[in-house]
């Protein structure tokens, strides 16, 4: 296997998702397939290669610092799942 | 055996831009929460990020005044992890090219001047605020902050004390502040610092595992929680155990440092170039645009105050900390050239009257036009050293001229002979039982004849005078 | 005489100028269709009649007052995954099921600008991850030449609804083929424009390096018209590139008499379907007698394009998808013990497998310890490919290539194996990779009745040296103008 059932667990814990029994058996076995099939990356040389991030050749433009209308409070909590008051409301985070 | 702390410092800078480092929301502080958001900082589906020119120019400042180098090609990259503060769940920032690299802070310590090397500076962008309710298991989620910019400056790990490490964080913030690029305010958050603290075996090169330390914020409290640290990993070590790799909160109530117990697992932040940016490009031209416009650093100024205003190395120090304080005084000695005694004005009056004050010098009701003017009528003898202070307390409560305090308060010295030695005379008369006893030898009655005139005079008898002239009189009486 | 909703865009654009057809008219017998064929074909997550006789009435209005431009009033169907402020945008998830945008795409802005009439969102693949629509949170499309196949995806709604006549043009968006090749699989012309051609500000992101709006038509006069609307510089986007755009009518009727099309062998010596070997060929020999020359080239890295692809796009969407945490929009689970148990849940109800699937695929490649062996490898693997390609453009005016190795698949063939769905795309994934553009053109029908389409590839920004070779094809054949059996 080139991916580990742990490998799985850590890897879902990251990437924040909930994987049932069954369903962590079964990603295993399909990204074990894909893993392999990347496996033919292997016999590219990539000595002295540059990776590329993107496909435009170009600078990242700048913009002047201008302030510009913020949203209306309720606009931008228009879509929350839960607020109080103008804040979005979520479960206590404990540091 | 005897352990060394080695201390590095990871500093973030607010910058105080008008706008967001990649929208064009406002960074004011004080809004109602989410009231400064838009569908970028609120990191909505389909939104795409845009460089702030001033975020970078003002990043490239500080990076000069460290002496850093500019690196012309620079990255943006992603740093990922997840936090309700953070809407993207990523971060914009900087990982394998930042905008510099290298460079160095001069500290003053106990043994002279040190320079402290940085290993680099990078933009990245601020979270927003989480407020947690006290009585229910809520917290709330404010994104106003979001997305502000902000300058990570890292120091090698060469610090060896928290005292050094305060040194090079006054040094740092004082920078910032007189590059006008952060408020540099603590407290609120614009000027943060977590420590990366290890101890080795004292003369040793190689380094120890270190922890992390978080949430210190004043300057004290650096250097509390970076001695308690210290302290800690020395009993830990002496009892033969081993330091965790981990991160540790500063609790400023009780002092002490504790271990994050963090679910979250060992941080992976998958740092990889963020798709949305190109890559960032320093035009050499805009360097040295910049650097043509950078002003004298403090360091500089501390010491061209000691060399060429004879200044002494503290008092130039407190002077050049605070860039508007810095002005004032040599705005002052311009009018009154006399760097000493402003100097000695500013660094106790002046100073002990801005402590409660949140704004410094820069609400300073008293101009350095209304200072030089105080010091020329101590100095010409129309008000003594003593009067002055009255004055200038006036001056600060009401910010009028010493002028015309002198003059509505009819403070103006006696410096008259002829009326002053009448007055001498009087007191004299009056009290032949004291001037026979100091004529027999108790020369030290001589204070309760000066406190005699000052009374008749309501102190406003020039005190040299009458001291010549009580002698000269008492003299002659005997 | 053909219906109303049969016509090009450009054949009704002339109706309107004539004043021989009203928008409103248009639009209605458009609805009209969608109401007939709809439940069929599923081609729409959200059709808003009421809005877009709005739209219409307006579109009236600017061509009474002399104001329109060329597409004004032309009903076009947009992908669920362009930001439509006030309207529900779901990139086909459920995790955003009830997401209300409140912003406009760029594309939608512009779109409004030239009074097209948007009548829906239409449907695709979960946020742009399949090959056959079929990872909808709202069902699956299907092929409206075979309602047993699939469109193609991820546009598979766009491409679906052209076919269909529920739409007279569309927009999809492509980040590994995701236009190209459901053009090919529902027997309609669309193109990826170049990479930073048109502005992705507003485009839910699946993978940011490789994701590129373009446009669906039944011809390339049709498609021409529309890259004139869409692209173009757009400050908010910084891979958006800023440069002179063309008017690309101006090319449908330039001569292509002595162009040179390449063909990569490592494509066509993977050809082992009849019908796509055919059709191909039948292409290529029209485009012989047109006195277009054919050489074969060698493009060695783009065997790799599928790995590297399945790399960088995962990583990509990884961190891109992470914004969808049950707490400032979108679904949220219920019943939680804590703020990371919320996420879990939250996200594991939302997404659908194939985009958990990617999720973990992208995490993974990214993690600490693999950055190196897996994306750092195909992001110079990516580096490769598109040296291949510049150096192939030295020698053709355009690469020649089939879209898909074989004509539509059915429903649920691939669906439970990853690898099989993903190797569909192994003629389209080099593009994006190179951030090229590429147009995918009809080129006949099965032995089954079902489209079979082919790709033409230029260098970057030629869009119009596509347009130009599309529209010189379609003068000669007569692929395009076939209308399904509905």
């Amino acid at each position: 296997m080139k991916i580990t059932s742990e490998e799985v667990d850590y890897v879902a814990v990251l990437g924040r998702l909930t994987l049932e029994p069954e369903e962590k058996i079964k990603y295993q076995s399909q990204l074990d397939d894909i893993l392999k099939y990347m496996e033919m990356l292997s016999e590219v040389d990539t000595d002295d290669v540059e990776p590329m991030a993107g496909p435009v050749e170009l600078y990242t433009p700048l913009r002047e610092d201008e302030v510009k209308p913020s949203l209306q409070v309720d606009e931008a909590l228009a879509n929350a799942p839960e607020r109080e008051g103008s804040s979005f409301k979520v479960p206590k985070v404990i540091e | 055996m005897e352990y060394e702390p080695v201390i590095g410092l990871e500093v973030h800078a607010q910058l105080l831009t008008d706008s967001k480092a990649f929208c064009s929301c406002t960074t004011r502080f004080g809004a109602e929460p989410n009231a400064n958001t838009c569908p970028i900082c609120l990191g909505m589906p389909g939104v795409l990020p845009v460089l702030n020119r001033k975020a970078l120019e003002f990043t490239v400042r500080m990076a000069l005044a460290c002496n850093c180098t500019i690196n012309e090609m620079s990255r943006f990259a992603r740093k990922n992890y997840y936090y309700p503060d953070l809407p993207k769940n990523y971060q914009i920032s900087q990982y394998e090219l930042p905008v510099a690299t290298g460079g160095w802070v001069e500290i003053e310590t106990s043994d002279g001047p040190k320079r402290i090397a940085l290993t680099r500076i990078h933009m990245e962008e601020d979270a927003g605020k989480l407020i947690h309710d006290d009585q229910r298991p809520v917290s709330y989620v404010d994104l106003n902050r979001t997305g502000v910019p902000l300058i990570e400056i890292v120091s090698e790990p060469e610090i060896t004390s928290p005292e050094e490490a305060a040194a090079y964080l006054r040094a740092l913030r004082s920078m910032l502040v007189y590059l006008r690029i952060c408020d540099g305010n603590m407290e609120e958050g614009s000027f943060r610092c977590d420590a990366n603290v290890s101890l080795r075996p004292k003369g040793s090169t190689g380094l120890g595992v270190k922890t992390e330390l978080k949430n210190m914020n004043s300057f004290r409290f650096v250097q509390k929680g970076l001695q308690y640290e210290i302290d800690r990993q020395n009993t830990a070590l002496e009892n033969g155990e081993r330091i965790v790799q981990e991160t540790r909160l500063f609790n400023s109530s009780t002092g002490v440092t504790a271990s994050m117990r963090s679910k979250e697992q060992a941080h992976d932040y998958r740092y990889f170039p963020d798709p949305d940016l190109l890559p960032l490009r320093v035009a050499p031209e805009l360097v040295e645009q910049i650097r043509g416009e950078l002003p004298e650093l403090p360091a500089e100024k501390r010491e061209r105050f000691v060399r060429d205003l004879g200044i002494p190395g503290y008092d130039a120090g407190v002077l050049t900390a605070d860039r508007d304080l810095a002005a004032y005084f040599e705005g002052t000695v311009e009018l009154f050239p006399n760097p000493k005694a402003v100097s000695n004005w500013i660094m106790t009056e002046m100073m002990r009257k801005l402590k409660g004050e949140e704004n410094g010098i820069a609400e300073c009701p008293v101009s350095p036009q209304q200072l030089a003017d105080l010091l020329k009528l101590i100095d010409d003898g129309t008000i003594s050293g003593k009067m002055a202070k009255t004055v200038f307390e006036e001056m600060f409560a009401t910010g009028q001229g010493p002028d015309v305090i002198i003059k509505e308060k009819g403070l103006v010295q006696v410096s008259d002979a002829g009326e002053l030695l009448s007055i001498v005379n009087e007191i004299l008369d009056k009290n032949p039982g004291e001037v026979s006893k100091y004529l027999g030898g108790k020369t030290q009655l001589m204070g309760f004849f000066v406190g005699q005139i000052m009374k008749a005079t309501k102190g406003k008898a020039n005190p040299a005078m009458v001291n010549q002239l009580l002698a000269e009189e008492l003299k002659k009486r005997g | 005489m053909s219906e109303l909703y049969e016509l090009t865009a450009w054949e009704l654009a002339g109706l309107l100028k004539e004043k021989k057809v009203g928008s409103v008219e248009i639009t209605n017998a458009v609805l009209k269709r969608i109401e007939e064929v709809e439940d069929r074909v599923n081609a729409y997550v959200t059709v808003t009649p009421d809005s877009a006789l709005e739209q219409a009435r307006e579109a009236d209005r600017r061509l009474a007052a002399g104001e329109a431009g060329p597409l004004t009033g032309i009903p076009i169907a947009v992908k669920d995954n362009m930001c439509f402020k006030g309207r529900k945008t779901t990139c086909g998830s459920r995790i955003l099921a009830n997401f209300v945008p409140p912003y406009d795409a760029a594309v939608v802005e512009l779109l409004r600008k030239e009074g097209m009439v948007i009548l829906g969102s239409a449907n695709m693949d979960e946020f742009a991850m399949g090959s056959s629509t079929e990872t909808s949170h709202w069902g699956p499309t299907h092929n409206p030449w075979n309602l047993e196949a699939t469109p193609g995806g991820s546009s598979g709604g766009s491409a679906a609804a052209v076919a269909a006549c529920e739409a007279i043009v569309a927009l999809g968006s492509d980040t590994g083929g995701s236009i190209r090749l459901p053009a090919s699989y529902c027997g309609v012309t669309g193109m990826k424009p170049t990479y930073g051609a048109v502005s992705r500000y507003g485009l839910v992101a699946y993978a940011s390096s490789l994701d590129q709006i373009g446009p669906f038509g039944r011809d390339a006069k049709d498609l021409a018209l529309l890259l004139n609307v869409i692209c173009g510089h757009d400050p908010r986007d910084s891979t958006s590139v800023p440069r002179e755009v063309p008017d690309f009518t101006t090319f449908l009727d330039k001569p292509v008499k002595g162009m040179t099309l390449g063909m990569p062998k490592e494509f066509f010596s993977k050809l082992d379907n009849p019908d796509v070997e055919r059709c191909i060929g039948e292409a290529k020999s029209v485009m012989e007698s047109m006195g277009i020359s054919f050489v074969e080239l060698s493009l060695p890295h783009l065997d790799y394009g599928i790995a590297a692809y399945y790399i960088i796009a995962p990583s990509e969407a990884s961190s891109n998808l992470a914004r969808y945490d049950g707490v400032k929009y979108g679904h949220r689970a219920e019943g939680f013990t804590s703020m990371i148990d919320m996420y879990c849940k939250t996200r594991a109800e939302g997404f659908g497998p194939e985009v958990k699937r990617r999720i973990m695929l992208g995490t993974y490649a990214l993690s600490s310890g693999y950055y190196d062996a897996y994306y750092l490898k195909a992001a110079k693997v990516r580096s490769l490919i598109t040296q291949d390609f510049r150096k192939a453009f030295e020698t053709c005016d355009a690469v020649f290539c089939p879209t898909s190795p074989t004509p539509p698949f059915k429903i649920g063939e691939k669906i439970d194996d990853p690898i099989q769905m993903y190797l569909t795309d192994v003629f389209t994934i080099p593009v994006n990779m190179a951030g090229l553009p590429g147009i995918a053109l009809p080129g006949g029908l099965s032995a089954d009745g079902l489209p079979v389409g082919f790709q033409l590839i230029a260098p970057h920004f030629e869009e119009a040296r596509l347009v130009q070779l599309a529209a010189a094809f379609q003068r000669e054949t007569d692929h395009h103008l076939k209308r399904p059996p509905l």
